[in-house]
């Protein structure tokens, strides 16, 4: 197995083409995310759910993921990380809709469930948690025909607390699976803070009980999200085990469009972390470097703009599924 | 109306119920996710983190089987734990809290414990959400000797029954439809209950028989209301519970109208519609004009594009033409 790619460079020397490319990505997802929330404001669509405010975490850890080799378990939040990986704004704007062409599932599956096969990307499971027992069956099929492929797998800090948790990175440590556990925590599950979910003060502090590598990083700040990704995925590619990787960031909107976080949260709390925005971090950090300036960056958003634009429309006018294709493809053909 | 009622929702109906019953005895205490500070995901336990503090209101961690088995142990003490699960869908990561544990420990100890826990949990489609978060698995627990299964329909039934369900010394299933919250209807003002294992009818007629389960009552009645008008007289029965089941008022029914139409929100396969068919053939046999006629969800996970999920279940519009073709 060519495994040359594995060995990326760290953060501080990425290309400056490099540097954009990710600010790119992380703008693209937050604009498309943006509008989700108001085509829901409109009553165009049903449900949102959003991954405002994770896009460091997100894409600094797709930019370690070899797309199309590596098997992903995203989670509902995962919009700028899908995007880092293959799936297109028109994708996820069908899927949103529910629209036949929308190649997750022609409407069958939620909104934010993302699948898509030619980037390894498995649907989500609405029960959180249930994918982080089956990541290490993907990650141990990979060690057992002998591929280099890494698993990853993405989760909240709430859904930590879930038996299948515990029972993943159990098996993924006993037998050194490469798979990389990356947990998006976002202070919150729903309305619970975490102090509510969990006793320790770091996600990461698990790993200890597996004898795992544990990690926690700013997961506000794309460059170490990178970087702590970057080591674990050295370490599971050359058969070294799984590492639990604790990104800690936040949620700036509400859980879903069905949530009020007025009811658990203050504004005063909110407004503090948006000041730790990812993007505006980032693009202090690409100002300060020279790699961005202000032409440039209406040129980026000017070019995610027109892809949102065009999702919206391409969705909006696309054809649902015709009511009798919920009744397949609930079996497979018979064999032979 | 009487002035003895007063129009509320569903939603606030249980929500009576939990503090009337967090009143009556300090047993009683409540478990699951969101449901203190936020008030529930459905607001149904709004106002009783405040009234009745963190010891009986818990928010838990994203742990479904540690919170069934949490209840189990406090109940085998004689606490009366409510327990909210958001979806019926996940009951099934405490399946094995409910299906082994709770449902078993009083015969497997000769009846030397009981597991008085109520398990409150929300049913049914049409909320656009999906394979994962739009099932109605009351039947699977129906399945499993030593559980009761409740599913009201109307804000009374859901208020009386829920305060017979946490009396009650057995673990008891309740379903909600998560559609039905906002349902509003006459409730009595003051101390009642409703007896766990009873159906109603709802409304009597003599040409034909709808048995119901749920909101499957709404789109009953609306065919019922079409059907008078072309003077076809429709009985509506409401189960309220499966488990146990009310074969008697049933099989009445069947008696004298010879024709019967089961309407569930489960999957039609090995479901509610499956064993009241054969109860009825049983128990009506010779009084029957035709089948038993059963109206279920489709056999198919359910699917998110409205088109798509408003055909797996059934409608007015089916009811209305299943029982034409009956009565014709
Ligand atoms: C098994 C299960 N229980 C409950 C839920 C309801 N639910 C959906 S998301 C969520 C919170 C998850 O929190 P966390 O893991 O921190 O992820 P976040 O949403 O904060 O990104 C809950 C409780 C669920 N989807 N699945
Ligand atoms: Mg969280």
């Amino acid at each position: 197995m060519g495994s040359k790619e594995s060995v990326l460079p760290p953060a501080a020397e990425l290309t400056d083409d490099k540097l954009l490319e990710m600010y790119y990505a992380m703008v693209r997802g937050r604009r498309l995310d943006e509008r989700m929330w108001v085509l829901h404001r409109q009553g165009k669509v049903a449900f949102h759910i959003s991954g405002i405010g994770h896009e460091a975490t997100q894409v600094g850890a797709a930019f370690t993921i070899r797309q199309g080799h590596d098997w992903v378990y995203p989670y509902y939040r995962d919009i700028a990380m899908v995007l880092a990986l293959g799936m297109t704004p028109r994708m996820l704007m069908l899927g949103l809709f529910g629209k036949k062409e929308a190649v997750s599932s022609g409407g069958r599956q939620m909104p934010e469930h993302f699948s898509y096969r030619p980037s390894k990307l498995v649907t989500i499971s609405s029960p959180v948690g249930t994918q982080i027992a089956q990541a290490p069956g993907t990650a141990f099929a990979s060690k057992i025909k002998g591929s280099d492929e890494v698993t990853v797998v993405c989760f909240g800090e709430g859904t930590t607390s879930q038996g299948d948790f515990h029972e993943g990175l159990n098996w993924a440590s006993i037998h050194k699976l490469p798979v990389i556990f990356l947990c998006q925590n976002n202070q919150y599950a729903i309305s619970e803070p975490i102090n509510v979910e969990m006793a320790v003060g770091h996600v990461s502090d698990r790993a200890k009980g597996y004898n795992m590598a544990g990690v926690s990083v700013d997961g506000n700040d794309v460059l170490a999200t990178y970087d702590a990704m970057r080591e674990a995925m050295a370490r599971a590619r050359h058969g070294e085990g799984p590492t639990l990787v604790e990104a800690i960031t936040y949620r700036p909107v509400p859980h879903s469009s069905d949530d009020d976080d007025r009811t658990y949260r203050s504004r005063e709390e909110v407004e503090a972390w948006k000041k730790k925005d990812p993007i505006l971090n980032f693009e202090k950090l690409l100002y300060k470097r020279g790699v961005l300036d202000d032409a440039k960056k209406a040129e980026i958003e000017a070019k995610v703009m027109a892809e949102v634009n065009d999702a919206t429309d391409y969705a909006i006018n696309a054809p649902y599924p015709a009511a009798e294709e919920a009744l397949y493809p609930v079996y497979g053909p018979l064999p032979g | 109306m009487s002035t003895h009622e007063r129009t509320i929702t569903i939603r606030d109906a249980i929500n009576e119920a939990l503090f009337e019953e967090m009143e009556r005895d300090d047993q009683v205490f409540l478990m699951g996710e969101d449901i203190g500070v936020a008030g529930g995901v459905f607001k149904v336990t709004s106002g009783l983190l405040e009234r009745y503090g963190p010891n009986r209101v818990i928010d838990t961690p994203i742990a479904e089987a540690g919170i069934v088995g949490l209840a189990v142990g406090a109940a085998m003490t004689g606490m009366h734990p409510v327990v909210e699960i958001m979806f019926c869908d996940f009951t099934t990561l405490a399946s094995d809290q409910i299906i082994n544990q709770a449902a078993k420990l009083r015969y497997m100890t000769g009846g030397q414990c009981a597991v008085p826990l109520v398990i409150r949990t929300t049913m049914g489609a049409g909320r656009r959400t999906a394979a994962q978060h739009s099932q109605s698995l009351h039947a699977w627990f129906a399945h499993i000797p030593g559980i009761k299964v409740v599913l009201p329909s109307t804000p009374a039934d859901a208020k009386g029954l829920l305060k017979s369900a946490i009396r009650d010394n057995n673990p008891v299933i309740f379903f909600e439809d998560k559609m039905m919250y906002n349902q509003k209807g006459p409730v009595p003002k003051g101390e009642y209950t409703i007896p766990i294992g009873e159906a109603h009818v709802y409304r009597s007629g003599m040409d034909a028989t709808v048995i119901c389960t749920s909101s499957m009552l709404y789109p009953s009645l609306e065919a019922a209301d079409r059907l008078k008008e072309e003077g076809i007289h429709i009985e509506i029965i409401d189960l309220r519970t499966i488990k146990p089941l009310d074969e008697r008022t049933l099989i009445k029914s069947a008696q004298k109208t010879g024709h019967v139409l089961v309407v569930d929100e489960g999957y039609q396969s090995f479901g509610v519609t499956a064993e009241i068919a054969a109860r009825i053939t049983e128990g009506a046999f010779d009084y029957l004009d035709e089948p038993v006629r059963r109206l279920g969800a489709a056999d198919v996970p359910v699917p998110f594009a409205p088109a798509l999920e408003d055909m797996t279940i059934p409608s007015a519009d089916q009811i209305y033409s299943v029982i034409k073709t009956m009565v014709s």
